[in-house]
């Protein structure tokens, strides 16, 4: 019963704390403090119930789990399907720990309208986890766009100076790929005659409409990822977010994107993503070299990490497309390394933003004098960025990379100058904020990391250190559902090459 | 007994690093320092264990990586060549750890220090103690990262954060091509464990396979290059070797103990470890064996003209590792071991004596401004004497046993690549021999050219700086006689066991053995004697001469003393070329093209078509009206023309 019932409590049940931070009434300082108090209890206990789902997920079998299905459109095959494999699983675990974090993150920064703060948080928790669980591909696709609508506003409303351009650039990125992957989700229904995932996935398309879903799709997870040259939404908007929401949307959108491919991309349209393959690779190699050097001569803070992030994604996709365990494994387990590694970044942008309200990297230097703990943590993360063994980026980077060299000498070799180029502005970034004489005035009177804000970061690092050091907890959960859909992948390519040859 | 060798410098540094003030500083140096003893005092027992008992075992401890076929577990695999790396490592670090209670007693973050200390031992050891190639690549990294934060330790001065920053970075690029060393390995056997490999070697060889630019290529020279060129960038070798001089910002013992005597030798002990591989590809030891031997001539030419005490040692270290490297070339990779463990002795030394120098004479390091104070500071003059010997390889010093045997086998290798490095070796020992002393005499003979007031408070060090050079000292005299008939002579097969792997036609140690010339045996020494000779006539009988020399052959000495201009030419062509391209991607990329044909561009389109429509509504009836008929005529010939 519970097992049935549990993805959709999980979904959900931010939207209960949505209900009772409506219900809170008193002066505007007593609606503030409960709504922070109530958006951290619902947030954080959704955590400790998705932590369940560990308990009753099956890491030897590939199929969908905790799968719970109810007819919802009558008429239509649409129906309200959950579940999660392990491609998914660890995704709802990330969104379910980000959002309290998060929420722990504003609990100071945000001032003005609090209610509405944490509403948006609760609301966007419910859409992030609810996409990552869909099994139908309408309800996926409600999901996958409303998720922006909280998005936006928390950019649009509790962002910075330009928030309006950065929430208006977002939007025209993302309205093109929605439109055409509605379309290609309209043209999958009329051929499959179903919006199921599990059934879309053995249905087999006909190798020229592979070719148009794929790009339809392409265009809207693209964005997301986001791949070169659509990836200039991302450092604006980082740049605007409030510093919770650069943590949401690097941690866990970012990640939409991904998801997307290894869902339907991949497993759908084989044809086309072997086709199209070399596209990805060559996009996403840019992504790597071109980015990097761009993070090199930043003077913001947060648009030096956005574009650390978007070479950091292109690895990613490089892993996913190469089709090997190693290369599939390492980008999911990459996804959720830049996850933690990033948003902890943010929040270490945001440490010092609170203090000082800026974003420049010249207006620091010298932390390390007064804010040692603060250092520290710093450093830890900036080492996992650069790909440390013993961190969680090492991990994922080096089975991507593994991958990429069974794929082609020449990926993996360009893919790799992103070890060098990630050093150089990481560390960059490292000496000007924290090395150096403690010599302007403002940053003299600094404190080091209070307990709240300890409080935030030590999950995260305790997360980064045992993905670092002890990762087969999460690869063995995602094994058999990577290799199940390496071997269907690789089955509908066996298929369609004698399909050829008997032409 | 094992593990506790291992982890114990990692829970020191731990206690160090995160003891807060509650330990104090004191607290922080017992524990790290009483850590280490114990570390380097099982590690003698473990010695005798592995390599004398010959008990070599591997202890898994857990699974790491786990990812179909890519398998890799933290484990400490224990023959002879990891004990001897092992013994190394705990016995310089442990001296060094005591060393810097005396010589960072002033520094106000001393905790910090000790704990990076201990965090790069326990890096170090994990490293030698790998029986795979990624924890091999964990402990490589962490070393890096150990040296890149002790290079930085002064983090207020600009020019640490920079060399710091240069020196992970250079790294790095070494790392690139150890890492699709890696890959190449993986693809190759399917496994990345030392044991899977070495087993499999030797049916792969001849292998080919499609890398870069190349269709058909050998698998195992390509690997076995690429794993090599992460080796030049750990070990400074030629090309990635600037980082190491500049590395001379970090405190003296770190100097001593990474830059010196652990970390950079981590490039001669992977190769030695991946003998197994290297034997079966021919090229990729002749590559090594140049390149080895151009790094020793090279930067033996360059510390002939240095100025500052460290920066002459730093290039003698990068010269002295070229040796081991032309000696695993030519298969010698016994003889390669040998040298670094008594380079590691004599080199360390060295290092801390200039510390006990520099501590002298208050934060002074250029030999320019020193000068006549053998006296004030006797034991340091007397184990700078003996570091000197060693490395000159004058007869019965540790350096003589080591460095001979490694010219012998070059030459005794009978290959075009092992002569030249017969020769380039002697000429860099001739060099070595002439810079050695013309730091000793500049430093400590001669008018002393300090102020009063320095010279006057001159003093020599502690016994807790004392005592850690007397010991090293100790090695830097024995280490060679004793461990010779092991490492290298009568034992050396039972000792190295199945720890490394030479084929027979290649066994360069052997052939010096038995066909050495007498010439041969006796060049070094006789190079070695004129260099310190034409060192004592050029800086005590004849001072005159350096500055006549280097005006005679200004352009050759500029050269020289500007370091070959590496430096300048890294910068313009890596550097800034990196920067005009980020900032051309940057602002042309992503700003005039991406945005401007991308979003702005849209937007600006969308606000100018609504411009146009707006001028439409011109709110005229007529023009309604008109627009409407038009539209009324348009579709009623559409649907006559194609409805019908």
């Amino acid at each position: 019963m519970l097992e049935q019932w549990l993805l959709t409590i999980v979904t959900f049940g931010p939207l209960l704390g949505v209900a009772f931070i409506l219900t809170v009434r008193g002066t505007p300082e007593q609606i503030a403090s409960s709504s922070r108090w109530l958006a951290l209890v619902a947030s954080g206990s959704v955590f400790l119930i998705s932590l369940l789902i560990l308990t009753y997920f099956d890491p030897t079998s590939a199929e969908f789990q905790l799968v719970q299905q109810v007819e919802w459109i009558p008429g239509s095959s649409i129906a309200y399907h959950m579940g999660v494999d392990g491609i998914s699983v660890w995704f709802v675990l990330l969104s379910t720990l980000l959002t309290p974090i998060c929420i722990l993150a504003s609990w100071e920064a945000v001032q003005k309208r609090v209610r509405e703060y944490m509403i948006a948080f609760l609301v966007l928790e419910t859409m992030m986890i609810g996409m990552f669980c869909a099994l139908d591909i309408f309800l996926f696709y409600i999901f996958f766009e409303a998720v922006l609508i909280p998005m936006f506003l928390i950019i649009g409303v509790w962002g910075g100076a330009r928030r309006v351009y950065a929430a208006f650039k977002f939007f025209l990125y993302t309205l093109a790929g929605s439109v055409l992957m509605l379309l290609a989700i309209l043209a999958m229904y009329w051929q499959a005659g179903s919006t199921d995932i599990p059934t879309l996935m053995e249905t087999r398309f006909l190798p020229g409409l592979q070719t148009w879903l794929w790009l339809a799709f392409f265009a809207s997870f693209a964005v997301k990822v986001p791949m070169w040259p659509v990836h200039t939404w991302l450092p604006d908007a980082h740049v605007e977010a409030p510093t919770a929401g650069s943590v949401i949307l690097a941690g866990v959108l970012l990640k939409m994107g991904g998801y997307g491919f290894l869902r339907f991309s991949i497993p759908m349209f084989p044809e086309a993503s072997a086709d199209f393959a070399p596209l990805v690779y060559t996009l996403s190699v840019v992504a790597v070299i071109y980015t990097s050097l761009v993070a090199l001569v930043q003077q913001d803070m947060k648009k030096l990490i956005a574009y650390s992030s978007v070479a950091h994604m292109g690895f990613v996709t490089i892993g996913m497309f190469t089709m090997t365990t190693q290369g599939v494994e390492g980008s999911i387990f990459q996804m959720l390394s830049h996850g933690i590694v990033s948003g902890a970044l943010f929040l270490c942008v945001g440490v010092v933003y609170d203090r000082m309200h800026t974003r420049e990297i010249d207006a620091y230097g010298g932390l390390a004098e007064n804010m040692p703990r603060y250092a520290l943590v710093f450093m830890l993360f900036m080492m996992a960025s650069v790909g440390l063994p013993g961190t969680s980026g090492f991990v994922g980077e080096l089975l991507i990379l593994a991958g990429a060299f069974q794929a082609n000498t020449w990926l993996a070799a360009f893919t790799a100058t992103g070890l060098i180029l990630g050093a150089a502005y990481m560390l960059y970034l490292y000496r000007r904020v924290i090395f150096g004489k403690l010599e302007k005035e403002q940053l003299k009177a600094l404190l080091d990391l209070s307990p709240r804000e300890i409080a935030v970061f030590a999950p995260l690092v305790i997360l980064v250190l045992w993905m670092g050091i002890y990762p087969s907890t999460f690869t063995d959960l995602m094994s058999a559902s990577v290799e199940n859909l390496i071997t269907n992948y690789k089955v509908a390519l066996g298929e369609a090459g004698t399909a050829m040859a008997a032409r | 007994m094992y593990a506790a060798i291992v982890f114990l410098p990692l829970i020191a540094a731990l206690i160090a690093g995160f003891g807060n003030k509650k330990l104090t500083d004191r607290g922080a140096q017992i524990v790290t320092c009483g850590a280490m003893l114990t570390s380097a005092a099982l590690g003698i027992v473990a010695f005798w264990e592995v390599a004398i008992q010959g008990n070599a075992q591997t202890i898994e401890l857990f699974t790491w990586i786990d990812s179909g076929s890519f398998e890799a577990s933290w484990a400490l695999r224990w023959d002879t060549l990891t004990a001897v790396m092992v013994i190394v490592v705990t016995v310089v670090s442990s001296m060094v750890h005591v060393y810097s209670v005396g010589y960072m007693s002033h520094d106000p973050s001393i905790p910090r220090f000790m704990a990076y200390l201990s965090f790069f031992t326990f890096a170090m050891l994990m490293l030698v103690t790998s029986d795979n190639l990624i924890q091999l690549f964990f402990g490589w990294e962490g070393v890096g990262v150990a040296s890149y934060l002790l290079i930085g330790f002064w983090y207020d001065r600009p020019s640490a954060n920079a060399a710091a920053i240069k020196a992970f970075v250079v790294n790095r690029v070494g790392d690139f091509g150890f890492a699709l060393g890696i890959f190449g390995c993986f693809l190759l056997f399917d496994a990345v464990n030392f044991d899977a490999i070495f087993t499999a070697a030797p049916e792969m060889a001849g292998t080919t396979f499609g890398f870069l630019w190349w269709d058909q290529v050998d698998a195992l020279t390509v690997i076995a290059i690429l794993l090599f060129i992460g080796a030049m960038g750990k070990s400074a070798q030629l090309g990635l070797h600037t980082w190491l001089p500049d590395a001379m910002e970090g405190p003296t013992p770190v100097s001593a103990l990474i830059h010196a005597a652990t970390m950079v030798t981590a490039g001669v002990f992977l190769v030695a470890r991946m003998s197994p591989l290297f034997e079966y590809a021919p090229t990729a030891l002749v590559v090594v064996t140049v390149v080895g031997a151009a790094t020793a001539f090279f930067a033996a030419t360059v510390g002939t003209t240095q100025n500052d005490i460290k920066r002459v040692i730093a290039y003698s270290t990068c010269s002295q590792l070229g040796y081991m490297f032309f000696a695993l070339g030519v298969s010698a990779y016994p003889a390669a071991i040998f040298h670094l463990m008594t380079h590691a002795f004599f080199k360390a030394l060295l290092f801390l004596s200039a510390g006990s120098v520099i501590h002298a004479l208050h934060d002074e390091q250029d030999m320019r401004n020193m000068g006549g104070i053998w006296r004030k500071i006797p034991w340091t003059y007397a184990m700078f004497w003996i570091g000197s010997l060693a490395l000159a390889g004058i007869p019965f010093f540790a350096g003589y046993y080591s460095k001979d045997m490694i010219l012998e086998s070059a030459f005794a290798a009978h290959t075009g690549a092992g002569e030249f490095a017969f020769w380039a070796g002697i000429i860099a020992a001739l060099l070595t021999a002439f810079y050695s002393w013309r730091l000793l005499f500049m430093t400590f003979h001669g008018t002393p050219r300090m102020d009063k007031h320095t010279f006057d408070h001159a003093h020599e060090s502690p016994p807790v700086m004392l005592i850690p050079l007397i010991v090293l000292a100790i090695g830097a005299v024995i280490s060679g006689y004793v461990g010779f008939e092991y490492f290298v002579g009568h034992e050396m097969d039972a000792f190295w066991g199945s720890a490394i792997k030479v084929l027979e036609e290649n066994n360069s140690i052997e052939a010096a053995h038995h066909h050495t010339p007498g010439w041969v045996k006796l060049l070094p020494l006789v190079v070695g004697i004129i260099g310190i000779g034409s060192a004592y006539v050029a800086y005590i009988l004849r001072p005159e001469i350096p500055a006549k020399v280097a005006s005679a052959i200004r352009p050759v000495y500029l050269f020289l003393l500007n370091k070959w201009y590496f430096d300048e030419l890294y910068d313009w062509l890596f550097v800034k070329r990196s920067w005009q391209a980020g900032l051309a991607f940057w602002r042309t990329g992503d700003g005039t093209i991406i945005n401007g044909f991308g979003p702005d561009g849209v937007s600006a389109m969308t606000r100018w078509c609504a411009g146009q429509v707006a001028r439409l509504q011109t709110g005229y009836l007529y023009h309604y009206a008109f627009a409407m008929l038009i539209g009324v005529v348009a579709l009623l010939s559409w649907y006559l023309a194609f409805g019908g």
